[in-house]
């Protein structure tokens, strides 16, 4: 399980999260809505790990190990996964050779052998077909020329394919259609299960039409300032950030 | 990027250069400098016939008026070229029958260079001459070869066995005062490799030639002449690499190719030069001129060059295309790290009509590193139909290095059709953090980044050289960003 203490982050000279708790328990999905600006996308890059995000106090516990000082690549390895709001184009770099260094990646920090090319094709095609994705995306470079929703399902592609336990999923509806957004919504209920756990940060409830959360999390300044269950967000829905202040 | 990361980075990118040993062997040398008698002395070691003589002297006389070009954008240290030493030999003991009475001090420096001069142990069809300073020790595979009819052989040997073949072509493609290092190494070379492609031949190997230098303050200068008769094809292959030094070491190489009606000719490089240590101490300066002429109709000249190496590298090598219908390609990729400066390019000359050639060259640039490409299209006035296509691609690591993009077009004719792309990207912190929130290590990220950048460049080369270029750029720039 995740917990968070206290947590405090800054970028540059400038502190972003002041005192953030929140605690997430296998099975669980909580979702994290806040105006622009409230620390939404801190939250879920410092707990990546991603290089610009200082912690200048608190700790991230995943699992009963702390997080704080380990690199990226060891939190992915652990069972983290950051969906991302905007996932990066990676020119001359084809989708599958991506996808099967990632995996091989992790097998390798598992302490197993790495699988070759042909059978990891074979596993990638059945998770492809989970979630209903064409296969021409995979001799395709990554992300590139890929739309919106194109690039979106790419991560939970990648979510499924890594087994991640823990999946905080940046914004995944920013940018979709509402075709596009049940079809995401729909990959992702598929590859959740009770022994993971989901983060989903959004800024409007019509994910969560699709996505049931447990728990609704309003964020302000750097801090969850309330917690409720799904008719928190109704009521965000209905009167606006402004009413929870 | 924090504090431990960027050691971790640093340590990467310092990863020691593998092939900076040095071989104990004793050497015959010439006094230091440059003149006249040193000239002449070269020629008599060499035992060369009269006509070389006069060759060498000629050449002296240009280089002695000429000035050492300024136009690029590289800054180095001026050779003192009278501390040269012009001449530098291993002392063989006795002439070589064959193979196995190659010296084994000289055969383990190869075999350490990944280079067998066993011919049971041969790399999948690949003949090599292996040059070591300013000679050539061994040439693998000629009895092969002259079966086909295939000449394969130092040039020291061609200019001894077929003079006559070696004054028709030598200096054609580029006379001695072409520039200052051309007439350079006119007067000096000592030796090279010679290959001459029969008509109607399809050279029944690889050939290539492997060029060591190990001697501190000798300059190479070595001297490649390839013609490829009508309907004759051949793919060559040339590698260097030099031990580790403080003082910069001088390169001033030539390489002439003659492609004749219907003939081709593809030649691959893959220099790596020790480029000096992570301050910019050290490292070889390369200043080569290669050019091809493509004299007859339907014939092509291709150029692959993987630029790793030398402190400062000045290369542009060249297509003049003067049969109808010939063709002209260059792909390159040029990788400069820390203090490495790389001013290269090509120059792609059409006379002939409905003449083509194409340019795909990729920059890599990292640490403080300077990184030029500078092109030259020219479309003559009777080059009627012809076109060039151009890409060029520079990639960009860290914050601190610099890419350039020069490209000079001249056309003449209005039915001829030229097309210059150029793009500049680079592998930023948010890319790699894709990388890493994936599981990707950060060396396994920049190697698979650098591999697609490439690609197109290392499909060109043939393919046991190809996977170890992948791996040599990958070595080179492991974690060079920060």
């Amino acid at each position: 399980m995740l917990q968070i203490e206290d947590l405090h982050v800054k970028i540059d000279e400038t502190e972003i999260l002041q005192g953030l708790n929140l605690s997430i328990k296998p099975g669980e999905i909580h979702a994290i809505m806040g105006p622009n600006g409230s620390g939404k996308s801190t939250l879920s890059k410092t707990i990546a790990g991603h290089p610009s995000y200082e912690i200048t106090q608190g700790k991230i516990m995943y699992n009963n190990e702390e997080l704080n000082e380990l690199e990226p690549d060891q939190r992915s390895h652990l069972g983290v996964f950051l969906g991302f709001q905007y996932p990066l184009e990676i020119p001359g770099v084809s989708n599958e050779d991506f996808l099967r260094l990632a995996y091989n990646s992790k097998l390798k920090s598992e302490g197993k052998e790495e699988i070759d090319p042909l059978q990891f094709l074979q596993f990638l095609i059945e998770k492809m077909n989970l979630i209903d994705m064409d296969l021409k995306f995979l001799n395709r470079n990554v992300n590139e020329g890929f739309s919106g929703g194109e690039k979106k399902k790419n991560e939970i592609l990648q979510m499924a394919l890594l087994d991640s336990s823990l999946g905080i999923l940046d914004e995944m509806d920013s940018g979709l259609d509402i075709d596009a957004l049940k079809v995401i919504s729909e990959a992702i209920n598929k590859v959740f299960s009770k022994e993971k756990s989901l983060l989903l940060i959004t800024h409007y409830t019509r994910l969560l039409d699709y996505i049931k959360p447990d728990y609704v999390h309003v964020m302000r300044n750097g801090k969850i300032i309330k917690t409720g269950d799904i008719s928190l967000a109704n009521e965000l829905e209905e009167k606006g950030y402004e009413w929870v202040v | 990027m924090d504090q431990n990361k960027n050691t971790a980075f640093k340590n990467l990118i310092n990863q020691p250069y593998k092939y900076g040993f040095t071989t104990e062997i004793e050497t015959e040398k010439i006094a230091r400098g440059l003149s006249q008698d040193v000239v002449s002395l070269i020629s008599e070691k060499k035992n060369e016939p009269d006509f070389m003589l006069e060759f060498r002297q000629k050449a002296f006389r240009k280089w002695n008026e000429m000035k050492e070009p300024d136009w690029s954008l590289l800054k180095y240290e001026p050779t003192k070229y009278q501390d040269v030493i012009y001449y530098s030999a291993p002392k063989l003991k006795k002439k070589l029958n064959s193979l196995d009475e190659v010296d084994p001090e000289l055969r383990e420096t190869f075999d350490k260079l990944g280079i067998s001069l066993n011919e049971q142990k041969r790399l999948s069809n690949v003949a090599v001459d292996a040059v070591f300073d300013s000679v050539s020790i061994a040439t693998t595979f000629k009895k092969d070869l002259a079966k086909a009819g295939v000449i394969f052989c130092p040039i020291s040997e061609a200019i001894e066995k077929y003079p006559n073949l070696v004054k028709r072509y030598l200096g054609t493609v580029i006379p001695s005062g072409d520039n200052f290092f051309t007439a350079l190494n006119s007067a000096v070379f000592s030796d090279g490799s010679f290959c001459f492609i029969p008509k109607n031949t399809k050279c029944p190997l690889e050939l290539s030639t492997y060029f060591r230098i190990n001697d501190k303050e000798s300059g190479q200068f070595e001297r490649t002449l390839i013609v490829a008769e009508k309907n004759s094809h051949v793919s060559y292959l040339e590698g260097c690499t030099a031990p580790q030094y403080d003082e910069n070491q001088l390169h001033a190489a030539i390489v002439e190719l003659i492609a004749f009606e219907n003939a081709e000719i593809k030649y691959s490089t893959v220099q790596n030069w020790y480029a000096g240590d992570k301050d910019g101490i050290g490292g070889i300066y390369n200043f080569v001129t290669k050019r091809g002429l493509c004299s007859g109709k339907n014939s092509k000249i291709s150029w692959t060059q993987v630029e790793t190496g030398s402190a400062v590298t000045w290369k542009y090598p060249s297509c003049v295309l003067v049969g109808d219908n010939a063709v002209g390609e260059f792909y390159s990729v040029a990788l400069t790290n820390n203090y490495q400066q790389a001013d290269t390019g090509t120059k792609m000359i059409h006379v002939g009509k409905n003449t083509a050639s194409k340019i795909i060259s990729k920059g890599i640039s990292a640490g403080n590193s300077k990184n030029t490409y500078r092109g030259l299209v020219r479309i003559n006035p009777k080059a009627s139909n012809s076109k060039n296509y151009t890409q060029c691609d520079s990639l960009l690591l860290g914050q601190t290095s610099r890419a350039n993009t020069i490209p000079y077009i001249q056309v003449s004719n209005s039915s001829s059709k030229v097309e210059h792309e150029a793009s500049t990207s680079k592998i930023g912190e948010e890319q790699l953090f894709y990388f890493l929130q994936r599981g990707i290590k950060i060396e396994d990220a920049i190697s698979l980044i650098l591999s697609g950048f490439c690609q197109e460049i290392f499909h060109e080369l043939p393919m046991e050289f190809a996977v170890e270029a992948d791996k040599l750029l990958s070595l080179k720039l492991e974690g060079s960003v920060g």
